[in-house]
């Protein structure tokens, strides 16, 4: 037993192997109900990228991996592997590695057998075999349980074992649906960290589809953020949570602070409850529906809160609120605020220093106006 | 713990069933068994007529190859209609389970009758093959008959464990099989098949077991001159009174069934090392 990791770091192994572009071409998903599963969607995952596609279920997200294993068949649209048109081919064709929420380990084999399954229906040869299924154990960290049944692991390693046969025959990319799905909070961290890890070491394509943003946000390089069968935004985490172009996306990823604005004209100042706010032009979004119906939108760690109106800085903008309940976070508190005539919910973040406030205090909220997001509702 | 308990308190339950079987199987085996090798004095000579009076040997052979050719049709017949079952819609899944009971629930006589008139010289079958060109096709009175009457017989008994095995296969497994590089019928043959294995385990021992004792089909639809174990043990016991004799047969008959179900039982302890509860002990070294 001679694993040079040295070897396994560069080498035959995957580092030096450039990811796959995954491009999907106006793809539609229909099964003649009342909307299409997945609409008309097009969006290019960069060689190497993790992208992870983001949604609550029944966004189509699940649908679009499959569409990209080819365990799906196109509606409409292409989907186009490094340059290659693959819409009609079959996924045993597509050589794309794919880990399933439920494992899909097969019981009647071993862990080697499961590992080497790929490596044998690509007739590879015994000992490049048994060379490559002990070096992928070890990155999975799983040695010396080749003998074993799926059915003597726990969950955490059983997705181990999947997770290297998936990545064994050097696929184009990895599929990942919701892969830590099924596993308790504490193995889910441990396994982020540990997808994080191969995805670094292996260095190609990984598509992650997820229902959970904090995992989301954790992983990815860039997230595609689904919603009813289309792609609401495309970017990085930092640029979803910060420079939401949607409500959806807002309410979606992190807790906001949400002023509906109905169709308004988004100059230098608009009114809002008799409250008159100052605009930043860089924070309202890019997106043509801002032009119709847009909403403010303010994340909870932006918004401070004072006793009296005179004592809110110059050119904030403030609102009344009444405080409706107060969660200890332990380094913060979480003020939830009744805000303004219209009695809107919301929420402040405030430092366990800021002194004591208790339900039913009456107080002003305010905020600069770059901290302030408008986006298309 | 608990489980225990209630395994202790609840064992007088089981004295109906153990009283019965000790009264209608353990007793009168055992008078079988002591009658086969104590007539008409101490004797192994019953056994030994068996290896060398020419026709026994003949018939059991005869019984274990007509056993495993119906075996085999019903394997072949009852695993793509099992599989078809646990495909379609579960309306259809209906129809399909209930076509495969009404012949369970139908009389054999009944159903022996009607193999009779479908087999016999100048009926149907034959004119069918006199049709494609094949004259003077004779099945009645044949061991060709007798495989055929009995494979339908035996159906249920093959497609019932199959289905309920078939039924619990995930077939997720075979997508996963597919995105590592199956093609559809080696993903069939690599994950569905092997998983498989415990259902048509199950329904070659109960189709085999049922043959190899059968009566009513050979007796109605076969010849005398190729009888096989039932009627000669038949034979025996009504005919020429002969409870040695055929108690030695039984007894032969037996122990074939139990070597067979001993296999069985192998087959099952490598299926449970598959099964959820894997015990360490298949895997020592």
């Amino acid at each position: 037993m001679t694993h040079d990791t040295t070897v396994k770091a560069t080498g035959s192994s995957p580092g030096t192997r450039s990811g796959t572009e995954i491009r999907l071409d106006h793809v539609t998903k229909d099964y003649g109900l009342e909307a299409p599963a997945v609409d008309d969607i097009s969006l290019t995952i960069e060689p190497g990228e993790f992208m992870t596609l983001l949604g609550p279920s029944g966004s189509g997200k699940t649908t679009t991996l499959n569409l990209i294993a080819g365990f799906e068949t196109l509606t409409a649209g292409t989907i186009v592997l490094n340059g290659a048109d693959v819409s009609n081919v079959p996924p045993h064709r597509r050589n794309l590695g794919m880990l399933f929420q439920h494992y899909a380990l097969f019981p009647h084999m071993t862990v080697a057998q499961n590992v080497a399954y790929p490596l044998r229906e690509r007739r590879a040869d015994k000992r490049e075999i048994a060379r490559k299924v002990a070096e992928v154990l070890e990155l999975v960290q799983l040695t010396g349980r080749d003998d074993h049944h799926p059915a003597q692991l726990s969950g955490g390693q059983q997705q181990r074992v999947a997770l290297a046969r998936a990545i064994v025959f050097e696929p184009r990319a990895l599929l990942l649906d919701e892969p830590l799905g099924a596993l308790d909070r504490n193995l889910r961290s441990a396994l982020q960290v540990e997808i994080r890890r191969i995805h670094r070491e292996v260095g190609s394509t990984f598509v992650f589809v997820t229902h959970d943003q904090e995992e989301a946000l954790n992983l990815s390089d860039r997230i595609a953020l689904f919603n009813s069968g289309h792609i609401e935004q495309v970017g990085t985490p930092q640029q979803l949570y910060a420079e939401p172009e949607t409500l959806f996306t807002a309410r979606f990823l992190g807790d906001s602070n949400v002023f509906e604005l109905g169709q308004a004209a988004l100059d230098e100042n608009l009114t809002w409850d008799g409250e008159t706010w100052g605009i930043d032009p860089g924070t309202v979004a890019a997106h043509p529906g801002v032009r119709t119906r847009s909403a403010i939108v303010v994340r909870p760690e932006d918004v401070e809160v004072v006793n009296r109106l005179d004592e809110v800085p110059a050119g904030a903008n403030a609102v009344r609120a009444t405080v409706r309940d107060v969660e200890y976070m332990g380094a913060y508190r979480t003020l939830l605020l009744t805000m303004g005539e219209r009695r809107l919910p919301g929420r402040a973040r405030v430092s366990a220093l800021h002194g004591d406030h208790a339900v039913g205090d009456d107080l002003v909220a305010w905020w600069r106006p770059r901290a302030q997001r408008i986006v298309a509702a | 713990m608990s489980s225990n308990k209630m395994r202790l308190s609840g064992w007088p339950l089981l004295l109906p069933a153990l009283a019965l079987l000790a009264g209608i199987l353990l007793v009168p085996l055992g008078r079988t068994l002591l009658d086969s090798v104590s007539e008409p004095t101490w004797t192994l000579k019953n056994y030994e007529n068996i290896f060398t009076d020419g026709v026994t040997l003949t018939v059991l052979g005869r019984t274990v190859m007509i056993a495993a050719a119906v075996t085999a049709a019903a394997l072949l017949i009852g695993y793509p209609y099992a599989y078809l079952m646990t495909r379609v819609s579960p309306r259809a899944r209906g129809i399909l389970l209930v076509i495969v009971l009404i012949p369970f629930w139908t009389s054999v006589m009944a159903r022996n009758f009607a193999w009779i008139i479908i087999l016999q010289n100048g009926g149907p079958v034959q004119k069918v093959f006199a049709l494609l060109g094949a004259d003077h096709v004779v099945l009645y009175g044949t061991s060709a008959g007798v495989t055929i009457a009995m494979t339908q017989v035996m159906l249920p008994f093959m497609v019932l464990p199959l289905f309920s095995t078939l039924g619990s296969i995930d077939r997720r497994l075979l997508l996963a099989a597919r995105g590592l590089g199956s093609s559809p019928t080696a993903a069939f043959w690599k994950v569905f098949f092997p998983l498989s294995r415990g259902g048509v385990v199950a329904g070659v021992i109960l189709v085999f077991t049922l043959s190899l004792g059968f009566y009513v089909t050979p007796a109605l639809l076969g010849s005398p001159q190729q009888s096989l174990v039932a009627q000669l043990l038949a034979q025996r016991t009504t005919q020429l009174l002969d409870f040695a004799a055929a108690g030695a047969l039984g007894m032969v008959v037996l122990i074939v069934t139990l070597v067979l179900v001993a296999w069985a039982n192998r087959m099952g302890g490598t299926m449970s090392a598959i099964g959820v509860v894997a015990t360490s002990r298949t895997k020592d070294r």
